[in-house]
């Protein structure tokens, strides 16, 4: 009995120490980046929305805390899990998020019109968001089955397609921006799968001549790809004074936002260009430009730190894996989240088109904000595995 | 290299150089992002936050009233009153379309308007300036702003707005003189008389408005505003303060002015009164009259029409700056010098009146066919004798060139302007061989010039046109004793409490040599034609005590249209003080009717009491 208590207490034990041990291996530093960075989003979010939802001054902060909150959770619970066995339902992964988009489409057609969303009971739900982290899990074990025949470009052409498939679907919503983020995604994994770089100049020439016939030929001969708005939004940033009433003037607002920051910002309460409105979508696809206006360079450098905190600790957790899937899976989500940080940023201060990419963990948004942090729980998937195998096998990790 | 089974190495160095060019892009973006953010914020930050300011800031022009007009004991003249105006804000007024049509027909109903001048007027100001409110209309009457405020929700972006208008508290009284005030214009934002205004300001259009507009304008304040992006204001910034225009206080004695006005009446004809030595203008008016008034709101096309028509006698039309007339016997004052100062006669030469003339066929008459003898310059003056200035201008007509009358007339400042301190003034013409043969050749005319011309210049008669101004100045010249002054309104500039900050010097006198004894025969002459018996105007100033020299005048207009009366009178003739010139283009001979009018306005200058002359029997001019 005596016994039986002991070895009962004793596996109880055990298992409490394996969870607190794997809690204790997630990497910490990753954590502080992402936790730093949901805490600027709520703060900024807290001074810019304030007047923007009649009645309630914290409707975004409130909301915005709680995807945090949840995002949290299922960060730490993801990293509990082993991604690893992920491996084996890459058919089911890749097919959820290609019914999920195509649900959008059904969905919109029936409300006969365009939307990126599915109108959920308690928040709208947007599977291109969530199609990104699929994705990348999807691509990542289909290119490890076929790890050996890497030099074939039937391997290179088959991932392509199976990243294209989704890219051309959420265009069609019409989110560029995702569809943008699904090809840096695939081309992350490939690259750090070790891919031929022949294969990468014959994708770059493909690319190429699909931008000219989309932009130029395409438009040329009557056919429309892009809608009018998105081939404004691409090329606005060239020269925004073109068109101050549109997106040039998008673009003059934020950067004239950010300009306005000068070092240390003009305080909450003098962000004229935000608490004015003057800056649209300041709480989702311009919050950059919040935090430049209010809180200067100083808050803008902050923040960006914070960013390569995370990039950082995602190529760290790429070398590290126990395996090559964890290394695609670390590399998609560093591409992921190093895409939309320049893309996004790069568009606020005016150096590159608007795509509608949010800025990971500051634009305000459930699905941005659960999906990024479901990356992150991967990143610390992988990087408890790879503690835990090293402790396993009983020598320490080089790095 | 790797294997399937998935268990490799924990690093290749393969892997590591993926993942350390991945570390080296992600490191130069973000190298790429902070140089951006630092050319932004730290280099040009300075720029940007001055635009993000130039959004939020509007700046509303805040009217400041116009200085007024006083006359030269400080009574308002031209006053300032608030009338209400309604506007439309360009960010509430629908979007062009059905519904903004519809707003343009309410509007029009509740404001007595048509639809289409709404939209024009509407249209025009939005077009010119997208961010400013646009004027429907100027003073509109209190029930129907009322009503607008009543059915705010029918009228979006409608809005009643305060605004300083000028109020005429004397209508008809000096309403030639002031001018209107009206939208200042493209052109006339391009001169730099209007530095400072900007589009949509109100500026002085004529009379003194405009010539004394740099004082009489004041500074526009500014109401700041912060607004957002709706361009909906969202908090008050600081003000600037508009200052009120300069007080313009003018030479005008408001009892003479509306003296010489009564005078006048329903005839249409001009008065002018004028210091004889500085050229201040005391009174100086036109009839018909009008109510300047009409011009505080936006003057309807019709009334504009009617205060130009002809056949109203063009009340707008300022007589005596701007009608050229010939100017009768009065016109003998210049003749007199020219005769005197070329050496024709001397002041004692006598020539013989018969009581006509005949040069060339042609037979010359006095008026009313009165024979006065052997006669001097003095009595000539005094009994107006033609047949002595026939002689006269049949002498200057055969004396060199022909032109010592002309000269003269132009040297006494007839046919050139005044320089009087309104705009749009007459010069009026003194006919010469010259001109007359040129119209001549142009077959504008039926005979080339001849001496019987300047017999009939002479007497101020044929094609002579001459300002009563221009008069005024003639008789103030030889009267002061060869000053040619030039008539001026404004006196000085006060501040609203009536303290002077600039006082306008009389302009300089341009000297004309008049022999003194000459002057003083001419004086005589005058003095006579006023006082002695025989004198043309002896009647109308019996009883007078004032001391007047005067000349009667009395053009003719021609076959079945009355004679035109004129006076022109010198008061104090021994120290000159004032010039009176008045004249009635319907009035007969000039002792009939301008003379009784001058006394009047004599005895309003020099506040005496008169009962007006005893019953006048007949006059001949």
């Amino acid at each position: 009995m005596a016994a039986a208590q002991s070895a009962f207490g004793t596996a109880v034990k055990g298992f409490r120490e394996e969870s607190a041990a794997r809690i204790v291996r997630i990497d910490v530093l990753l954590l502080i980046a992402a936790l730093g960075l949901i805490a600027c989003s709520i703060y900024t979010l807290g001074t810019a929305t304030e007047d923007d939802v009649e009645g309630s001054p914290h409707y975004y902060v409130l909301r915005q805390s709680i995807y945090g909150g949840v995002g949290l959770a299922l960060m730490l619970l993801v990293a509990r899990f082993d991604y690893s066995r992920l491996r084996e339902l890459k058919l089911g992964l890749y097919g959820v998020a290609i019914a999920s988009i195509g649900l959008v489409f059904l969905l919109g057609a029936a409300a006969r019109g365009s939307r990126r969303w599915i109108e959920l009971p308690f928040f709208r739900f947007q599977p291109s968001e969530l199609g990104k982290v699929l994705l990348i899990l999807a691509l990542s074990a289909f290119l490890i089955d076929r790890i050996r025949r890497l030099q074939d470009r039937e391997t290179t052409s088959r991932v392509m397609l199976l990243a294209l498939i989704p890219a051309i679907m959420v265009v069609a919503q019409p989110d560029l921006g995702s569809g943008l983020v699904y090809l840096a995604i695939v081309a992350a994994i490939l690259f750090v799968a070790g891919t031929p770089w022949t294969h990468f100049a014959a994708l770059g020439g493909i690319a190429a001549a699909a931008a000219t016939l989309v932009l130029v030929a395409a438009p040329a001969v009557g056919v429309t790809v892009l809608k009018d708005y998105q081939v404004d939004r691409l090329t606005a940033f060239i020269n925004p004074s073109d068109d101050p009433q549109e997106e040039g003037y998008q673009l003059n607002q934020s950067i004239t936002a950010i300009g306005s920051g000068q070092k240390t910002g003009r305080g909450p309460d003098e962000a004229t260009q935000t608490k004015l409105d003057f800056l649209p979508e300041h709480h989702t696809d311009f919050v950059f430009a919040v935090v430049g206006e209010e809180f200067g360079f100083a808050g803008a450098a902050i923040v960006l730190s914070l960013f390569a905190l995370l990039i950082w600790r995602a190529l760290r957790i790429m070398t590290m894996s126990k395996n090559l899937y964890g290394s695609l899976i670390a590399g998609g989500i560093c591409a992921m989240l190093m895409f939309q940080v320049f893309v996004n940023v790069g568009m606020t201060v005016g150096i590159m088109p608007i795509t509608g990419v949010p800025l990971p963990l500051m634009s305000y948004g459930g699905s941005s904000v659960l999906v990024t942090f479901l990356a992150v729980g991967l990143l610390q998937s992988i990087h408890v595995q790879a503690r835990e195998t090293a402790a396993a096998k009983g020598r320490e990790l080089i790095i | 290299m790797y294997l399937d089974s998935d268990n490799r190495p924990p690093i290749t160095p393969q892997l590591a150089f993926r993942v350390a060019v991945m570390g080296a892009f992600a490191l130069i973006v973000f190298a790429i992002i902070f140089f951006r953010l630092w050319y932004l914020q730290i280099l040009s930050g300075d720029k940007y936050l001055a635009d993000a300011n130039n959004n939020r800031v509007r700046e509303i022009k805040v009217q400041a009233p116009r200085g007024l007009i006083l006359d030269r004991d400080g009574r308002v003249l031209v006053d300032n009153r608030v009338g209400l105006a309604v506007k439309v804000r360009p960010d509430e007024i629908p979007e062009p379309g059905p519904e903004r049509t519809r707003l343009y027909e309410r509007l029009a109903k509740t404001l007595a308007m048509k639809p289409a001048d709404v939209r024009e007027r509407v249209e025009s100001q939005l077009k010119a300036q997208p961010f400013v409110s646009a004027t429907v209309k100027q003073d509109v009457e209190f029930p129907a702003v009322s009503y607008l405020a009543e059915h705010a929700r029918d009228f979006p972006g409608v809005e009643p707005e305060a605004v300083f208008l000028r109020e005429y508290p004397h209508r008809e009284i000096g309403a030639h003189l002031f001018g209107t005030v009206g939208e200042v214009t493209k052109e006339q934002l391009e001169d730099s008389r209007y530095r400072g205004v900007s589009l949509g300001d109100r500026v002085g259009q004529s009379g003194v408005e405009y010539s004394y507009d740099r004082f009489l304008r004041g500074e526009n304040g500014k109401k700041r505003v912060q607004v957002n992006a709706l361009g909906v204001k969202t908090r008050d910034l600081r003000e600037t303060e508009s200052r009120q225009g300069r007080n313009l206080r003018l030479g005008i004695d408001l009892d003479v002015q509306r003296v010489g006005q009564e005078a006048l009446g329903s005839s249409r004809g001009a008065f002018v009164v004028m210091n004889a030595q500085t050229g201040e203008v005391v009174a100086l008016g036109s009839s018909p009259s009008f109510d300047p008034n009409i011009f505080a709101k936006i003057i309807r096309a019709r009334d504009f029409k009617r205060l130009s028509s002809e056949e109203n006698g063009k009340p707008l039309f300022n007589r005596a700056t701007q009608a050229g007339y010939p100017t009768g016997s009065t016109f003998k004052l210049v003749t007199s010098v020219a005769a005197l100062e070329g050496g024709l006669i001397t002041p004692d030469t006598p020539l013989f009146d018969g009581g006509s003339l005949t040069v060339g066929g042609v037979t010359f008459k006095n008026a009313g066919d009165v024979a006065h003898g052997s006669v001097a310059l003095r009595e000539a003056l005094t009994v107006s004798s033609d047949v002595f200035y026939y002689r006269l201008g049949l002498a200057a007509n055969n004396k060199g060139k022909g032109l010592l009358i002309q000269d003269w007339a132009h040297r006494l400042g007839l046919g050139r302007l005044t320089g009087i301190d309104l705009p749009a003034e007459g010069q009026g013409l003194i006919p010469t061989p010259e001109w007359r043969n040129e119209l001549y050749e142009k077959d504008l005319t039926d005979r080339p010039w001849s001496v019987g011309d300047n017999i009939n210049l002479a007497i101020g008669q044929g094609d002579l046109s001459v300002t009563p101004l221009q008069l005024a100045v003639a008789y103030a010249t030889v009267a002061n004793g060869g000053y040619s002054v030039r008539p001026h309104l404004g006196r000085r500039i006060e501040d609203p409490e009536g303290r002077v900050l600039q006082e306008f010097d009389a302009p300089n006198r341009r000297k004309v040599d008049i022999d003194p004894a000459y002057r003083d025969a001419i004086m005589d002459g005058l003095v006579g034609a006023a006082n002695s018996p025989g004198g043309t105007s002896t009647a109308v100033f019996q009883g007078f005590n004032i001391p007047v020299a005067g000349k009667t005048g009395t053009a003719e207009k021609g076959l079945g249209r009355e004679d035109q009366s004129w006076y022109a009178a010198i008061t104090y003739p021994n120290d000159p003080q004032y010039v009176v010139v008045a004249t009635d283009e319907a009035g007969g001979f000039g002792a009939e009717r301008a003379a009784p009018m001058v006394r009047q306005i004599i005895a309003a200058l020099y506040d005496a009491k008169d009962d007006g002359p005893p019953t006048v029997s007949s006059v001949t001019d």
